[in-house]
């Protein structure tokens, strides 16, 4: 099992995905140069957080027109295998139409960085199988663009496909307003595509993997991801 | 020929706008009570170089479409002067 870690210009988070996987899941893992154009043989491609191409014009809109995204996206739309957008990673599936909706600059516009709890919504997906449905995990966001948006017909598929992947809660679980640090839509914070073999999310996992950085929650989805393949 | 592509991107109608509300927000504290709503969308400039009007509008209608403006949240509106 193979692991693909993609280095835009601005990526920040990509040392911290290459570091869990290699020395948390213990797994083969490579950065791949944005410039690139063809993917070698990978099982999971993680497009890590940060601020591609400065964020400019909006977050992910350049970086989906990276060399490598045409190959991810065939990657992605055949199954070869798992593309996991984390952040900005997400932000870049959206904008690449990997993925449904969009994600806005957060209500309050202010840049928020803090542990938030999820819900697990779906646990039928590579991405979540040690989970159970419904469990609270405890994972940190860092965005000042995680608001979700799309409109109610996309809404409306995405609940009808179980796309819905994790949602903002308290610690007991519960999904209100409260809990919902962005302002997204029906309080999403991760979904995924229809075949279910492309999560994104605005929280970290690989920020929350090992003991020493406070947290372990981040190990449900790696193992899961380490599981399925 | 030379021309000047003015094209302004805005969100789409319904759509939450906190940069707008901030801003209005800001204007009613400055005494503008008057003050209704705030949108905030953005202005670009693209310098092009096309045959004629007609064919500089079909390559900027294509950078709207591709890069400029998200369909997802956002609508697009562009002039075109020769410059």
């Amino acid at each position: 099992m193979r692991f693909g870690v993609v280095t835009f210009p601005g990526s920040n988070c990509d040392y911290d995905c290459y570091n869990v996987v290699k020395r948390v899941l213990k797994e083969p893992v490579d950065f791949i140069w944005h410039a690139e154009t063809k993917l070698d043989h990978f099982d999971c491609i993680i497009l890590p957080g940060g601020f591609s191409y400065g964020d400019y014009l909006r977050t992910g809109a350049i970086a989906h027109f990276a060399n490598i995204m045409g190959d991810i996206k065939e990657f992605a739309q055949k199954g070869r295998g798992l593309v996991i957008g984390i952040c900005n990673g997400f932000q870049i599936l959206t904008e690449a139409g990997l993925l449904p909706g969009a994600l806005q600059r957060n209500k309050s516009l202010k840049f928020i960085c803090k542990n938030v709890h999820l819900r697990c919504e779906n646990n039928k997906t590579p991405f979540t199988a040690k989970m159970k449905k419904g469990q609270v995990v405890r994972i940190p966001v860092a965005h000042g663009e995680g608001n979700y948006t799309a409109d109610k017909a996309t809404l409306a598929e995405l609940k009808k496909n179980k796309q819905i992947i994790f949602t903002y809660c308290d610690e007991k679980g519960r999904v209100t307003d409260e809990a919902n640090p962005n302002g997204s839509m029906l309080n999403i914070a991760g979904i995924c595509n229809k075949k279910h073999n492309v999560l994104g999310m605005m929280p970290h996992p690989e920020r929350c993997s090992e003991v020493i950085l406070g947290g372990i929650d981040g190990k449900f989805i790696l193992d899961s991801i380490k599981k399925g393949l | 020929m030379k021309f000047n592509a003015k094209v302004t991107v805005r969100l789409k109608k319904g759509l939450l706008d906190p940069q707008g509300t901030a801003i209005g927000g800001a204007l009613k504290s400055l005494g503008y009570s008057q003050v209704k709503e705030v949108k905030v969308g953005k202005f670009i400039e693209v310098i092009i170089d096309a045959k004629n009007k007609a064919e500089a509008g079909k390559k900027v209608e294509e950078m709207c479409k591709k890069l400029l403006a998200n369909p997802v949240i956002e609508v697009y509106s562009y002039e075109i002067e020769e410059v």
